[in-house]
């Protein structure tokens, strides 16, 4: 199989292994640059509140403090880290104007020539704040009389004019009326944060001619060095992204987060500017994965197919959405997991709270929702009295089978899967399902 | 505060450094002697990214206050990597892939070296015992402990596959 190819088939040292197990891969956080500043980054202490007054003159008189960035230093303040691919509309702030959405939101960033110093700065910064009433609960946040957490106007993330992201497909009530049994489930999961080891970082450089080098540890170069021109309203040209190394990511370091406000440093100050979290903001700021209520309703006939699936998520993406629009566009398309259910329902909700936004995370919108569908086919296993393997072998993808969200399965590879599984773990499987295929269902071209 | 000098030996050399009374050893192996092998991830002791050998025990230099090595034996990964080749606890993370990232792997190596100079001949649960201070959240561990068993039994002249 592999004869004339020299890498396929081979194992070969990883390129960059030498680097790791002698400690010398240069992490961004091992650069250093003659006379960079550190960048620190003055947080809400409030879930939600109106900014009436930021005070830096106790903060201008420490020792080493060179200069403050606040949202009117910032080009264009206001951004989607999703603009690139079309998602609307700008919500985030780069740096708070008059209201913060969630705790640890950016208000001011301080930029001074040692990291103690502008530790100290941060701290000696004053903040004028008037509390408001927060929303943590997403069931709460859908109330009509909520506090309103987004900028332009209700708690839901707008799909072409949806408050959710739907699929229909087929119908699923006439499916739920012809179905033996109702199995039904409901699937909460909570907030979990990446804690890479490394912590997220960027350091700015100016070079001759107007360029700036940003050394990274984001796990999306190019799609951080687009949001950076777009927030600081340059050239693409003008910045030279370096990374490529990341001491763990996870998901977790793919948000624009510390490269724009870096970057502006080093603008407004001509200076390398150093910008990297502290293991608290690691912890507290950082996105995490999203909390999901995931509620299931599948129509079951007594062999254990499923005729209909409707499902209902709600997706807590924070006070902002970053990329959780698309992660809950990927949960809808795969909501219906490895099965062919003919009628499927789906209304997958982004809800904005005041908690630390969410975002990627291993995965991205699927996992949450394939543990709710493997407990869920659980379940139907025990209530059609059948064994949990002969569930899934009779609803697994079959090749030419049409997935709800309109596409022909051409790799369906699950059964064969679950044979080599159930061979590794010995289990002998009964013959129906030993002699199954992948294969198109018979006398079907269209699939199911 | 006034400054202070600090000496100690760091690789069996020599060094002396001036510095603030309330630096910490990683700060100045990291920021005043070039170490970038010690690694930055929590400032709190918590993550073991940061370990080096304080006469022959693995700490982590976050912690310490860098007057508390004066006169004493710093030893970084810089320290026990050979100018061409690898050393034999370097040899097996590479052989078992006993690191994914690469930023927890420095800290893994020097509890390892430790380990290995106290008890030649660990088992599963001493070395589990041993590495309990350092995090890795990208392997899930499996790989990291066969290198170190990789590494014993390379130690004691045993066929390492």
């Amino acid at each position: 199989m592999t004869a004339g190819l020299s890498v396929v088939g081979e194992p070969l040292p990883r390129y960059d292994g030498i680097g790791h197990v002698t400690g010398q891969t240069r992490f961004t956080d091992d650069l250093a640059f003659p006379g960079m500043l550190h960048l620190k980054v003055v947080r809400s202490p409030l879930h939600h509140a109106r900014v009436r007054g930021v005070d830096l003159s106790e903060a201008e008189r420490v020792p080493g403090f060179v200069r403050a960035l606040t949202h009117a230093d910032v080009p264009h303040n206001v951004y989607t880290i999703l603009g690139l691919i079309g998602v609307e509309p700008e919500e985030e702030f780069v740096l708070a104007e008059d209201r913060v959405r969630y705790m640890g939101e950016p208000i001011v960033a301080v930029l001074a020539e040692t990291e103690a110093a502008a530790n100290d700065a941060v701290a000696r910064v004053r903040l004028d704040l008037e509390e408001l009433p927060a929303v943590l609960d997403m069931e709460e946040a859908l109330q009509p009389d909520a506090p309103v957490v987004t900028h332009w106007g209700n708690n839901t993330f707008m799909y072409e004019g949806w408050p959710c992201r739907r699929i229909r497909y087929g119908d699923v009530e006439a499916g739920f009326a012809q179905a033996d049994h109702i199995v039904e489930g409901e699937y909460r999961t909570s907030p979990i944060e990446h804690a890479p080891v490394e912590p997220t970082g960027a350091i700015a450089v100016p070079e001759p001619g107007g360029r700036y080098a940003v050394h990274t540890n984001t796990q999306a170069l190019y799609f951080s060095l687009d949001n950076t021109a777009i927030i600081l309203q340059v050239q693409p040209n003008r910045l030279h992204f370096v990374g490529g190394t990341v001491g763990g990511g996870f998901g977790g370091k793919v948000d624009v987060i510390v490269e724009p406000l870096a970057t502006l440093g080093a603008m407004r100050t001509g200076r390398p500017v150093r910008y990297v979290f502290s293991r608290q903001e690691e912890m507290q700021v950082s996105s995490t994965r999203a909390a999901e209520t995931i509620r299931i309703r599948d129509g079951v006939m007594a062999d254990g197919t499923i005729v209909a699936r409707q499902v209902t998520n709600y997706f807590d993406c924070g006070a902002y959405s970053r990329q959780t629009p698309y992660s809950i566009t990927k949960f809808a398309a795969n909501a219906a997991g490895p099965y062919t259910i003919p009628n499927v329902h789906v209304d997958a909700y982004c809800v904005y709270t005041n908690r630390t936004p969410s975002s990627a995370m291993r995965g991205f919108g699927v996992t949450m929702g394939h543990f709710a569908v493997e407990v869920q086919m659980d379940k139907i296993a025990e209530r059609c009295g059948l064994d949990p393997w002969t569930v899934r072998f009779r609803n697994a993808h079959r090749n030419g089978d049409v997935k709800p969200h309109r596409k022909v399965t051409a790799d369906a590879t699950l059964i064969e899967t679950m044979q080599a599984a159930a061979r590794l773990v010995g289990h002998e499987l009964p013959p129906e399902l030993a002699a199954m295929t992948s294969a198109p269902r018979d006398g079907q071209e269209g699939g199911r | 505060m006034a400054s202070v000098v600090v000496a100690f030996t760091l690789g069996g050399r020599p060094v002396e450094v001036l510095t603030s009374p309330l630096a910490t050893l990683q700060q100045v192996l990291r920021g005043q002697l070039g170490r970038t092998s010690v690694k930055d991830g929590c400032r709190q002791g918590g993550c073991g990214s940061c370990t080096v050998l304080v006469d022959g025990e693995p700490v982590v230099s976050c912690l310490l206050p860098v007057q508390e090595v004066a006169g004493r034996a710093v030893t970084t990964l810089e320290d026990l990597t050979p100018v061409e080749g690898l050393s034999r606890v370097q040899r097996a993370f590479l052989d078992a892939n006993g690191f994914q990232c690469g930023y927890c792997t420095p800290g893994m190596e020097l509890a390892t070296e430790a380990l290995l100079t106290r008890n030649p001949s660990p088992s599963r649960a001493e070395i589990e015992d041993a590495l309990s201070g350092n995090v890795c959240r990208c392997t899930g561990y499996e790989p990291i402990l066969a290198a170190v068993e990789a590494a014993a039994a390379a130690a004691r002249g045993e066929d390492v596959r």
